[in-house]
């Protein structure tokens, strides 16, 4: 029997069948965070149940806390409230936490991986659809709700329904301004928003194997936008040494058992796929969205769609109420549209890779006059080694606020927010109406088209801008990890 | 533990919108919470009320005629996004104990079950037409979990299909921790056994290498 590597793990974890499709698969690394926690830990205590397994669960403070000053009190008094039950009840579960202050804190799936939480050949959950995110490192990852929480705290497993396979095979090699979030922005647009609803996406082509693991984590992330269960790249070399010696990973003769385990993970050649969608990333352009759900998509030259020539009805409803939001009109060019702010960060791009993507384009220009520019680094790590090569002082100089690491702007639980009618360029995951507060108007671009736009002030496209070579950064440290992991990938290595 | 349904009868309201997304379902501003009690006042919250909290005026839902809906029929991928468990206890604590749509996003449909809010498939033609007759506002629908079908006014009967699994925890409702440990609790801790212990997180961590 031919399988896909997706389909080895599922099988190694399977644990039960029951009924025709429902499996009971065992989880082997539970992260959870503040916000969709407390109800499932209330429900442990009303029962009088435990964690199952509090070596395998680690809890991080990402969705509300501020990313300004680390000393300040936490001015909100309701994510104060939740990142103390998250504390409280990581103390009473005994459960391990990367609180507000620990220099491990970060985004859930920054850290995960980051820290070596995140394995090939894992099951791993956290009560985020982002989880997806950890399939880029070859790991069963599964976004789920509260009550499955509360199941998996409890038992250490969850019933999960069998997902069909799709293949997402990406070929050819990306043009220098180019991006796997253009890549993935583009799939998603091509596919619609349910497009994968039901599969597993697992991303994989001569495009996949050359790109870093950040990158690979990028399209990961979103494939969820596309409706896609979750995602999933074989894993490779470059995972294997983007977590070794990470903190909670495998180190001596354990790391040597899990290469040989990690390396029987390939989709075997003729496992099955229920759906293949191809492309040729050569070609592709910066993508940018347009409207309010990621699938409304257009080139960053392209014109904004009319919805008069669009055929099916609800299309056509949904197109018209999205331009009437984004305050656009049927037909302009996108490019040139002004804008109030730029924010770099998220699960998505907020990684050190995407930093010094951002830095090679910024350095010696300046913020336009009047934007907001942030940078939110995906995790506090992330940050001290931006620091320790310099990168923040080109982000300082070029009129970018540095920021302290958390969800932020992506999904404004914290105070970092657009106005009501404020248009931004974000490097996140979702446009959705009034996701980065009520009013706001969002455009999801790559970490390049987010720069270039900054500096311009308007929608603008990253390829006018030449991209500064590594050695012309000036860093001041690097590491063997950043230089095999991050600078290598670019070409700088 | 949820409510089992079994039978449902109540009225249908036509959300006539495709792609409707937990973030609409209700804001991330409202997932501040520590309760999943009273969120129904936050569904839909942005196309409900303002930016200062004032009423917007003839939201679907809070029109007289579909204020006591308990049916939503809504489109195309209804619940995509966020894995967000509060647009279900919303929805629930709303009134509304069934969604029909064409298609649902993953995480809502698994949340949904765990909660025993019914959400139904149906084709689009079937879906076009069971909103269209919503519209009245005097539409009453007779849901029969068990035998999977809509009965309209008049005779019409609609059906609908569930998996096996999930048409069982609708009408059972059951604890599925106790049911887990109970039925499994012994191949679990084979499992935990036998698992590859150079995969586990060491707990001896040292701060990585920056």
């Amino acid at each position: 029997m031919q399988r896909t590597v997706f389909e080895k793990i599922w099988d190694e974890h399977t644990l039960a069948k029951r009924g025709e499709d429902e499996y009971l698969i065992y989880v082997d690394r539970h992260l959870t965070h503040e916000v969709t926690s407390p109800i499932a830990f209330e429900g442990l205590r009303s029962k009088g149940r435990r964690v199952r397994r509090p070596d395998l669960t680690f809890a991080i403070m990402d969705h509300n806390v501020p990313t300004a000053d680390r000393t300040l009190p936490v001015r909100d008094e309701y994510s104060r409230a939740q990142m103390k039950a998250l504390a409280r009840n990581a103390a009473e579960f005994g459960l391990t936490l990367f609180d507000y202050f620990s220099p491990w804190q970060g985004i859930v799936h920054v850290t995960g991986p980051e820290l070596g939480l995140t394995l090939p050949g894992i099951t791993l959950v956290c009560g985020d659809s982002h989880t997806s995110t950890h399939g880029a490192l070859g790991a069963l990852a599964v976004g789920i709700g509260t009550s499955e929480g509360e199941h998996v705290f409890a038992t250490q497993t969850l019933w999960l329904r069998k997902p069909r396979m799709m293949e997402v095979r990406l070929e050819g090699s990306f043009q220098t301004h180019t991006t796997s979030k253009d890549a993935i922005l583009y799939i998603i647009r091509e596919l619609g928003t349910g497009g994968m609803i039901g599969h597993v996406a697992e991303f994989r082509g001569t495009a996949v194997e050359e790109m870093s693991v950040e990158e690979r984590m990028t399209i990961c992330n979103m494939a969820i936008e596309g409706g896609a269960r979750t995602a999933i790249v074989q894993p490779d070399l470059k995972v294997y040494r983007y977590i070794e010696g990470a903190p909670y990973a495998p180190r001596g003769e354990a790391w040597g058992e899990a290469l040989r385990y990690w390396e029987s993970l390939k989709t075997d050649p003729a496992a099955k796929y229920d759906k293949t969608y191809r492309l040729d990333v050569s070609r592709l352009m910066p993508q940018i969205s347009w409207g309010t759900n990621p699938a409304m998509c257009i080139g960053v030259n392209e014109t904004v769609p009319d919805p008069r020539t669009v055929e099916d009805p609800a299309q056509k409803r949904s197109y018209e109420r999205a331009l009437a939001y984004m305050g656009l009109s049927p037909g302009q060019r996108i490019e040139g549209t002004p804008i109030d702010a730029v924010f770099i960060g998220s699960c998505t791009n907020a990684r050190l890779s995407d930093l010094v993507q951002v830095a090679r384009l910024v350095k010696g220009h300046r913020v336009a006059p009047g934007v907001r520019a942030m940078i939110v680094p995906g995790s506090m790590l992330v940050k001290r080694r931006a620091e320790r090569m310099g990168l923040h002082r080109i982000f300082i100089e070029a009129g970018f606020e540095w920021r302290n690491s958390g969800c932020s702007m992506c999904i404004a639980m914290n105070e970092d927010r657009l106005g009501p009618g404020e248009r931004g360029v974000l490097t996140s995951n979702r446009n959705f109406e009034n996701r980065a507060g009520p009013g706001s108007r969002v455009h999801l671009a790559s970490p390049l088209t987010a720069a270039a736009s900054a500096l311009e002030g308007r929608i603008a496209d990253p390829r006018r801008y030449g991209l500064a070579g590594i050695e012309e950064l000036g860093l001041e440290w690097v590491s063997p990890w950043i230089e095999r992991n991050i600078l290598a990938p670019l070409g700088g290595g | 533990m949820p409510e089992p349904v079994r039978k449902l009868v109540g009225k249908a309201a036509p959300l006539e919108m495709d792609d409707v997304d937990t973030d609409q379902i209700i804001p991330a501003q409202f997932l501040k919470v520590l309760s999943r009690k009273g969120l129904g006042r936050y569904l839909f919250y942005r196309w409900r009320f303002d930016e200062q909290g004032n009423p917007r005026e003839g939201f679907l839902l809070d029109r007289p005629e579909f204020r006591d809906a308990k049916i939503l029929v809504a489109g195309r991928n209804f619940g995509i996004g966020s894995s967000r468990e509060n647009a279900v206890w919303a929805l629930m604590d709303f009134g509304i104990r069934c969604v029909v749509a064409s298609s649902f996003g993953d995480i809502f449909y698994a949340n949904s079950v765990k909660n025993c809010l019914l959400c139904i498939r149906l084709g689009e033609e079937e879906l076009v037409s069971l909103r269209t007759r919503a519209v009245s506002g005097d539409l009453i629908l007779d849901i029969d979990v068990e035998r999977e079908t809509i009965s309209l006014p008049g005779g019409q009967v609609i059906r609908f299909s569930l998996e096996p699994a999930v048409k069982h925890w609708l009408l059972e409702g059951l604890d599925e921790i106790e049911l887990t440990l109970r039925s499994y609790g012994d191949a679990i801790r084979r499992y935990e056994e036998g698992v590859r212990s150079y995969l586990k997180p060491r707990h001896d961590a040292s701060p990585p290498l920056e």
